[in-house]
This record gives structure tokens, sequence and C-alpha cells, in this order.
């Protein structure tokens, strides 16, 4: 008895929600996604893909799941000696320990934890390690990062950090050049804006919040682009009044 | 056998009291995400059931000693407001809330990929802010949304319907009225895809085949009730997708990337 | 962590405290600013009377419900107010499940005395059987979102399903038989308190505190100002403290808003006082 082989591979870019099937056959569940007996279904709402025989979601939305190596931007919630707890927008609370903050062992008969850093402290800082049996560690010894002094944080999904990263930078890379402003781009979905100007801090924040809304449209880069030489030929004007 | 005074008769020549035929949904209307601080959330109007669910997770779980080692652990709250019901309820959870809040959890959980989310925990919480019978199947039906909202990753989602019995017939989704002047309630909740039926409860008298007839009928109400479910999901999501491109075409420009 | 998002950033806080200085708030605001607010008036036909409020973000539903019951043994004539809040745990991650917290039942409790003590229902009205048998207004609040700004918030949406309930109108027999009638009346209400929170975050007086904003004020006064620009409820909380001055500056920022969000929220309001309602 002959055994019909099933296969099947959703349309890349469909619009899925969970318990949709996305392939049968010879396929692997991707993320976003889980496989039962031959059938490959979408484990979250978003939009469908693959590569090769990988399939999965680009989620429309999610928490943040720590990696090793991801750029985060964390806030110090908590303090113990030796270390300190940091919320990094994440079902699980991460901890920096003072070996990975600082360069030379913490004497604590000398010094004060919160000479280093202190509740409320933001930093940028980089994931070491995480499995989910225990929180992820941070580290601030590189280069680059450590406590953050000034600037604005927004906030997005972390799922759209890749859509404002853009394909090989090119979205973050034309909002900086455009606005000028320095854009920090944390994988946990916080980004910290510095510029010289509040009014191109604002007209940044308000790029992000449009880049959240649409980032599963396409023709995203040329609205954002129009967007930006629009508001600035307005705050030009206004300038140019006084 | 007393004759039944013709103002207890919930169905008149195949027309029940809110003018639906046997087999008839009540309207239904779902909003997702409208509260900002829940990390997802849904609205459903069912009729005049006026229900919202909200979700906060995967989160730290508080108290500490509650978390479970190798998956994500995962609380149902069901509540009405005082001013749902006919007459005013107390605020404080009644023997019944509670129940309904555990059998909730437990036509909820299995659509839930807890093992994604060890130690950590997800709250599900309904408020029924006005009730019209079958507020258990509309909870559901807004959380398994609400949850979808929040970006929990998920098996499927769950749609939930009641079927039962009045005036010696099989009908679909009974109002409160005829909920407490029928003859037996038959709440079913399914996970469409997967096919498997996570709540099932029943009240009153039904004979064995009677039964069998209003669990087929509750479960083709869940299936019309997925529909609606994806439905509002597209909607939500997709539809900027759809207003942009529109958009585009009127400027008569190329889409490019 | 449920408790993370009350540790506000320090350059949020240096942000808020250098906006203050060139009196502006974060968000744009002037410093007597309100966010946007929105109403929905009876919303719940189940509920005598309802309204659902949002200041900015935060959404606060209220339900009245007027059933019959027995007058407090010392106000036999007086029908019965009794407000009650529901910090619900959709509102926020700090909001859990179980018995009114303390801060749940202070809402409840600042909005019931700007309603009892501006006299807004006139609760003489509300008695059909002396000594036996009055009417009951239960007003219900529902926080369903929590950004900031509860009192004010949870105040409006009260008076706002006060003005909108409705009771059937009855007749007394001689033995005391309570006989409803057809046609439907409102409430007997007389005056449209207003409750202003104004905080105090370092030098500067504020209105409307978002959600943000809360973590660093240091002191606040809510004030319940009536029609006539009585006051008829105050209330401080958290743990600064307040010059004489600071009282009397509040009470005028107080004042102001209450006339201009009666003016602008109560629509009818003037109806209501020449006997149109």
């Amino acid at each position: 008895m002959e055994r019909r082989i099933v296969s099947y591979l959703i349309e890349k870019r469909t619009f899925v929600i969970p318990g949709d099937l996305l392939a049968e056959g010879d396929y692997h569940a991707g993320s976003n996604a889980f496989k039962e007996g031959s059938k490959v279904y979408a484990s979250m709402v978003g939009l469908s893909n693959n590569v090769g025989r990988n399939v999965y979601v680009v989620a429309l939305k999610g928490c943040y799941v720590p990696r090793g190596g991801d750029l985060v931007i964390g806030k110090v919630v908590e303090m113990r000696l030796g270390s300190w707890n940091v919320d990094i927008n994440s079902p699980y609370n991460a901890i920096l320990f003072t070996s990975e903050a600082l360069d030379r062992p913490f004497n604590s008969r000398r010094e004060e934890m919160t000479g280093i850093l202190d509740i409320g402290d933001l930093i940028l800082a980089k994931v070491i390690s995480f499995d989910r049996t225990r929180g992820p560690a941070l580290t601030i010894r590189e280069s680059g990062l450590g406590k953050i002094v000034h600037g604005s944080i927004v906030r997005m999904t972390p799922s759209k950090i890749p859509r404002l990263i853009g394909r090989k930078g090119s979205m973050i890379n034309l909002l900086t050049r455009e606005t000028g402003c320095h854009i920090t781009v944390g994988q946990n979905g916080l980004i910290l804006i510095s510029g010289k100007n509040p009014e191109l801090e604002a007209l940044t924040i308000q790029v992000l919040n449009i880049i959240e809304e649409e980032a599963h449209t396409s023709g995203l880069t040329n609205r954002i682009t129009d967007f930006i030489k629009k508001e600035k030929s307005v705050l030009n004007a206004e300038k140019s009044k006084k | 056998m007393p004759k039944k005074a013709k103002s207890e008769k919930l169905i008149r020549r195949g027309v029940r009291t809110d003018g639906r035929k046997l087999h008839d949904l009540r309207n239904i209307r779902i909003d997702v995400g409208p509260l900002e601080r829940a990390d997802g959330s849904a609205y459903i109007e069912w009729g005049n059931n006026k229900i919202l669910a909200a979700v906060y997770g995967p989160r730290e779980v508080h108290p500490r000693h509650l978390a479970r080692p190798d998956r994500a652990f995962f609380r149902c709250r069901y509540h009405m407001a005082p001013f749902s019901t006919t007459e005013r309820k107390r605020p404080a959870p009644s023997r019944r809330e509670r129940e309904l809040s555990k059998v909730t959890r437990v036509a909820l959980e299995p659509s839930i990929l807890t093992k994604l989310y060890p130690r950590a925990g997800i709250d599900v919480f309904i408020e029924v802010l006005q009730s019209d019978g079958g507020t258990r199947c509309a909870g559901i039906t807004a959380a398994s949304i609400a949850l979808v909202d929040a970006g929990i990753p998920m098996k499927d989602l769950v749609a939930a319907c009641a079927a039962g019995k009045i005036d010696g017939k099989i009908v679909l989704d009974l109002n409160e009225v005829e909920d407490q002047k029928g003859d037996a309630d038959v709440p079913v909740a399914i996970m469409p895809r997967m096919g498997g039926i996570s709540l099932l409860q029943m009240d009153g008298i039904l004979s064995q085949t009677e039964f069998k007839e209003a669990l087929e009928l509750a479960l083709e109400g869940c299936k019309q009730v997925y529909d609606l479910q994806k439905e509002a999901l597209t909607k939500a999501y997709v539809q900027k997708e759809a207003s942009v491109k529109d958009e585009e075409k009127n400027e008569g420009e190329e889409q490019n990337e | 962590m449920s408790d993370s998002y009350k540790i506000v950033a320090k350059i949020t806080k240096k942000q808020i405290a250098d906006n203050l200085l060139k009196n502006t708030r974060i968000d744009g605001r002037g410093l007597l600013d309100y966010r946007e607010i929105t109403t929905e008036i009876g919303l719940l036909e189940k509920a005598s009377g309802s309204a659902l409020v949002s200041i900015g973000k935060t959404k606060v539903l209220a339900g009245v419900k007027v059933e019959m019951g027995e007058p407090y043994p010392d106000k036999p004539d007086a029908g019965v107010l009794t407000v009650n809040v529901e910090l619900t745990p959709l509102a926020s991650p700090s909001f859990e499940p179980g018995p009114p917290s303390e801060d749940a039942i202070e809402l409840a409790r600042v909005v019931d005395r700007g309603i009892r003590e501006s006299k807004a229902i006139d609760l003489n009205k509300l008695c059909i059987v002396p000594g036996k048998k009055v009417f009951v207004v239960f007003v219900d609040l529902n926080v369903l979102n929590h950004s900031g700004n509860l009192f004010d918030t949870s105040a409006l949406a009260s008076i706002l399903a006060l003005m909108n309930a409705k009771t059937r109108e009855y007749t007394v027999s001689k033995g005391g038989q309570l006989k409803y009638k057809k046609s439907t009346t409102h409430l007997p209400l007389q005056n449209f308190p207003v409750e202003v929170t104004v905080a105090k975050i370092g030098e500067k007086m504020v209105v409307d505190v978002s959600l943000e904003e809360e973590a660093v004020i240091d002191a606040q006064l809510t004030i319940a100002v009536g029609k006539d620009n009585e006051i008829c409820a105050i209330q401080k909380s958290l743990i600064g403290t307040l010059s004489q001055d600071e009282v009397h500056q509040a009470l005028q920022i107080a004042t102001d808003k209450a006339e201009e969000i009666r003016a602008k929220v109560l629509r009818g309001v003037e109806g209501w006082l020449e006997g149109k309602e």
C-alpha cells in the first residue's frame, strides 16, 4: 500500500493566529511555531515566513526573551551586597554582579554599591547568558556600556525591533542621519534617544511610535523618509520666522 | 399536568423572547486591546452581556513559592461588578464566582504553551460589567483574545458557547431569562483547530439524546464564535496594512522597500 | 517585576523636574492643564445610572443602583448613600485581587464625602415610609485602567452616573405598600461637586498627575468643590508636607478648575437647578 506524502507550505506574509496551519511535511517549526506530528502550526499572532524548511512567524506581539549577546537597556530595581537586580522588560529579572560592573574587585569595606549604581539608574548592558532555569546575567564591562545619564527612553514591542533596525541597518541608519540624534536600540524594546535639540528628539520619538504602529506594513521606509522631511521643513519654517 | 400560563412561554411560534429563532446566536462584538496597562485585553458585547478581559504576563510570580520550575503558573479570576446584575451584587467574590474562576482556568490552560515560560506567571482577569446569561462562555471567548493580544504563545484559540432546553426544545445560546426559566443549560468551550473540548458543564434535566443534541448544537455555536474571534483579530492587526495600501493606491505610489 | 514600575528612572525624574522649571510637563501640558476628558453616559442598561470617564488613559466606570432598604436608625427619614470602589486587577499590575486595600477604601470614602457633604442628593426625598422603608443609592466604582489621578476620575464618574440615574416613580398606600408607576424620574440632585487633586512637586503645584509623575510628587490635596464654590471635602495624601500658603494656593487652583470642569463636562447642570430635570 502506497502512502500519500502530503506537503503544504503557507504563502509568505500571511496573517496568522495561534493554531493556524503553517506547513505539513518535511518542515521544521521555527520561532513562534510548533510541530505536532507532521504539521507545523503558528503559536503567535503575526505574519508567516520561512527560510528553506524552517517555518516561523514574525510575531506582532510578545514579551522579550533574553538571549546571550543581546544589547539591552535596563533599570536597577533592587540591590544586594555584590549584585543588583535589573528590570529588562522581561518576565525574568536580570542580575548584575559587581564583578561584571567593575574592572577591579569591589571592596565592601571602603565603598558603597550606590556609588557605582543606585536604584532607579538606567544602564546599557549586554546579556551574558540565559537559560530559563535561572535569571539572565548582565555585564557592563565592555566599552560603551554603563550608566545612562541623559536622553529620552521610548518603549516598543520587542518583536518590532528588527523592523526598527531594518535590513542591514537601513532603517536605523536613515533615522540617525535624518534626525541627527544618537539612537541606542535595546533588543528588549527600550530605545535611548539623545539629541542636541529637544524638537529633533521629539520628532524621533514620533517616528518610533509610527514604526511601532506600522512595523508589519510595506513601504514603511519611504513613508518614514517623507514624514521626517515634512516635519523638518515645518521646524525650519518656524525657526526662520523667529 | 397543569398548563403553563401563556406569560411563561419562552418560545412562541418558533420565536424566542428576544426575537431569535431556536438556533440563532445573539449579536456579538469583540474589541481587541482596549486597556492600556494590561499586557493584553479584549472587550466583548454578547447580546446584553458586557465583559472585559485582561491578561498580565508572562511576569514574575508573587508570592514566589507559587512559581513552578517547569512551566508558567496560570491563574484566572472571574468577577462580576456590583452593578452588573438586576439586583445589586455584593463586591466580594461569591462561591459561584470562585467556581467559575476555576472552570475558566481549566477551559483556557490547555491552549497555552506554559512550558515555554518556567517560573513565570500568567494572569487572566475577567470582569463582567453587565450580565444577561452565558457570561462564562463570553468571558472565556474574550479571555482567549486577550491572551493572543498579550503575545502569550498558544496552541489554539478557545471558543465557548452554550446550548440548552427551553419549552421542550433544544436551543442555542440562552439569555438570562431563558436560563432561569428553562429546563437545562450546557456551556461548552473548545479549541477549534485541535478539536479538544476544554469546558463542559450541564445543569438541569435532559435525556441522553437531548444532551447529545445540545452538545452538538453548542459545538456548532462555538464554530461561529471562533469565526468572530478570527475576524476581530484580523481587523485589529491587519486593518492598518489595508488602510496603508489604500493610501498608497490613492497617491499612485509604487510600493518599495 | 510587579513593583518595578513604581521605581521611576532617575533620568525621567530629572526630565520631570527640568520641565517643571520651565512650567511644563513631560507630556507637553501646562502645570494646570488636565489631560483629555471623555465621557460615555448611560452605557449600562441594567444599572439605574452609569458613566464611563476617561482622563487621559485612566478609565473609571461608575454604576448606580437604587434599591429599597432600611434607613439608618439615627436618620429614619433619610435615604441611604453608599460608595464602593474596586481597584480591579485589570487596571494595573499593582492591583491584586482580594479585599479592598487601604487605597481603595480611602478613594471610596473621599468620593463619598464629596457627594454626601455637598448634599448632592437630597436624601430626605428618598424616604418612602419613615423609619421603615427608604431608597438606598449604591454608587459602585470600577477602576478599569490606572494611568494616574484616580481621585478626580472617580469623583467625576460618580456624579455623572448619579445625574444619569433614573428610578421608577411610585405611590405609597396607607398600609405602607409601595406601588410602582410606569414613569421614571431622576434622583433628587441639588448639588454637583467636582473633586480636583492638586499635587506639589518640588516648588510647583500641578493638577491631574500622570502615572509617571505620581512617583515624584511630595504631597497632594484632593478638594471637593460644590456649585457655589463651597468646600465640601478635603483630603491630604502622601507623606510630604504643605505650608499654609501652599494650601491656600491649592484651594484657589481647585476652585478655578472645578468651575471649568463643571461647565465643560457636567453639561446640563443649569437645567437641573432650574427644576427641568
